[in-house]
């Protein structure tokens, strides 16, 4: 068997040598970027010195983890991280459906493809474009202030002030994501069978009834894929965002654990206690992946893998 | 992707006889949602550009919102005479040209390797690279290695950790795989060999692909900050992602610790017009190649989704 096998993989490497070599720089990079950091995450549980071993100098056991988890500033960007991850889902995982929905519903072929090229324009921008647009708008000679100032309101100081930063995180979001995100259930909407609308029309449907039972299950399958890996994403909340947009006077609704990791790791340089930071957050966002992947599988048939 | 034509199918799609008045008054209302989200899309564009044309004391008054009030360029102006403003942006220019030519190149090589299915071994080969796109090694990692790999300070720090998107791999095996097995069967008779093959009949073949591939990363390295952000140290080494960055984080200082003071104010409002001028010569580029690229995006996008 292993006699047999080592003789076709000399075969296949007499055969192919020019295959596998056109492979090896992308192996490397792919083994030296992305699988050695991972490895690295070994530093986690050793004493990592600045100029020392990529993988530390000697074993500290779950001292790190143990830090973090009596830290109270951990707890409260653990929150955090739940709060705007679960507010994040909550709106931009529906509303690129029912954005999707309002277009397919519309007749002129030219409106519909203006309005989607428009709505995915931001999908193209830098985050720190983004991020630059909202300090705009949100300051105090800003649209958002001249319209409150309008109606006989005090203008705010919204980008300084932690009850906000939620409000403007969600909605940046959903303004940067919602156009980009129909473009899957748009296409998912043309596979609909279209007997299926006949019949549901025969059946007395109203527009609603066969928008309800025809149209939502047909683009299920697309749904719940998208849950998925929105889900997958739910630890990460925006880092690179509110990085850009939080200040210390919004830290105690703004500060996530991956902004609370980049400060203790890369401004403090207490490296291997932000590792185990990271790997504890890597962990449950790969939990919560396949469980949702399992939940997804066991309850409607639908699964990555 | 036939998109275009299944999209005509659907909407040839018999649907009732005639709309009833609920629905008309639904096409209404569906009408002012959808100019809505044009609006709002639109609206931040139109302001930052008004921004960036208009007079500091009109901003400061907060009287600009559409059209640009007290008509000026005096901003412009400063901008483009600040060396460090030409040094970014050439930066910019520097890395994504780099970046894009090493993403490219790597991400056609190994999706070219996965594209033959007879090749032993290429479930192991395309299994290394999706694993990836699950758990990553993580931000500290990721920074010691960069760091002690010497490249902090050069373009490699920007390029080749990530130089392979493996979303693109995926798009791109997939239309390798489209292409008809018999035309590199032909060039193997004629004595062409694999490199030979690639070169000179796949890649022509390509252009299209290759094309949206270079798109793909170079919009995406152009918009890039954060690997720049953590990997140079020197001013005249920054993209103008991060000039912009370093504007706007300056700004929210001046906010902070000026608080109120007449000369304070004046400096942060004089900021603003400067950051809007920015903001307008940092997504000029991206504005003007959207109208090309936005089509290749979306068929990209759905490929990729049709594969996993």
């Amino acid at each position: 068997m292993s006699e047999t096998g080592r003789s076709t993989w000399r075969r296949a490497l007499r055969r192919d040598w020019q295959l596998y070599s056109l492979a090896v720089l992308p192996l490397l990079f792919f083994l030296t970027f992305r699988y050695l950091p991972m490895l690295g995450n070994v530093i986690a549980f050793r004493r990592f010195q600045p100029g020392g071993s990529l993988f530390g100098e000697y074993w500290t056991g779950l001292r790190y983890f143990r830090l973090f988890l009596t830290d109270p500033t951990f707890w409260s960007v653990f929150t955090n991280t739940l709060v705007l991850g679960a507010l994040t889902l909550l709106f931009c995982f529906p509303l690129p459906i029912v954005l999707a929905l309002l277009l397919n519903e519309v007749r002129s072929r030219a409106l519909k493809r203006f309005v989607q090229s428009v709505s995915y324009l931001p999908h193209f921008l830098s985050i720190v474009i983004v991020a630059a647009m909202v300090m705009q708008l949100l300051s105090v000679d800003g649209t958002v202030n001249q319209f409150l100032r309008a109606v006989g309101a005090e203008p705010v100081a919204f980008l300084q002030q932690a009850g906000w930063f939620r409000t403007i995180y969600v909605s940046s979001e959903v303004w940067q994501t919602v156009g980009w995100g129909t473009i899957l259930y748009l296409a998912a909407l043309t596979t609909v069978d279209g007997d299926l609308y006949e019949a549901a029309r025969i059946d007395g449907a109203s527009r609603w009834r066969q928008t309800w039972h025809v149209t939502l299950p047909g683009i299920r399958p697309t749904m719940m894929t998208l849950l998925i890996l929105n889900i997958g994403t739910f630890m990460a909340v925006g880092f690179e965002k509110i990085l850009l947009l939080y200040n210390p006077l919004t830290y105690p609704t703004a500060d996530v654990i991956s902004t609370y990791l980049f400060r203790v790791g890369i401004v403090s340089g207490n490296l291997s206690y932000a590792a185990a930071i990271g790997l504890f957050e890597a962990v449950i966002g790969l939990t919560l992946v396949l469980s949702a992947n399992a939940i997804s599988r066991r309850a409607v048939g639908t699964s990555l893998w | 992707m036939s998109v275009d034509a299944r999209a005509r199918g659907r909407a040839s799609r018999p649907r009732g006889p005639r709309p009833t008045r609920g629905y008309r008054i639904f096409q209404a209302v569906n009408a002012v949602v959808l100019t809505g989200v044009v609006v709002v899309t639109v609206y931040p564009f139109l302001t930052i550009v008004a921004r960036s044309l208009s007079d500091n004391a009109a901003i400061v008054a907060g009287r600009v919102n559409l059209v640009p009030r007290g008509f000026n360029l005096t901003a412009y102006r400063v901008v483009t005479s600040d060396p460090a403003f030409w040094v970014s942006y050439r930066n910019t220019v520097v890395y994504t040209v780099v970046a894009t030519l090493v993403s490219v190149v790597l991400t056609t090589c190994y999706a070219y390797v996965l594209s033959k299915r007879h090749l032993r071994g290429r479930t192991a080969l395309v299994g290394v690279a999706v694993l990836t796109m699950f758990f990553t090694g993580g931000l500290i990692p990721n920074y010691v290695l960069v760091t002690s790999l010497g490249l902090k300070n050069t373009v490699w720090a920007i390029a080749l950790p990530n130089a392979i998107n493996v979303f693109n791999l995926l798009v791109m095996k997939a239309f390798f795989e489209s292409l008809p097995v018999e035309l590199e069967e032909a060039a193997a008779v004629d004595g062409l060999d694999t490199y030979g093959t690639l070169l000179r009949i796949v890649l022509p073949l390509s252009k299209a692909m290759v094309a949206t591939m270079v798109l793909f990363y170079a919009v995406s390295f152009w918009n890039s900050w954060f690997a720049a952000f953590l990997y140079m140290d020197r001013q005249d080494l920054l993209p103008v992602t991060v000039y912009l960055r370093n504007l706007l984080a300056g700004a929210t200082d001046a906010t902070q610790t000026g608080g109120g003071l007449g000369s304070a104010n004046d400096v942060v409002q004089s900021a603003a017009t400067i950051q809007s001028v920015t903001i307008v010569l940092t997504v000029l580029p991206i504005l003007a190649v959207y109208p090309f690229i936005q089509r290749y995006f979306v068929s990209g996008i759905m490929l990729g989704a049709v594969k996993g």
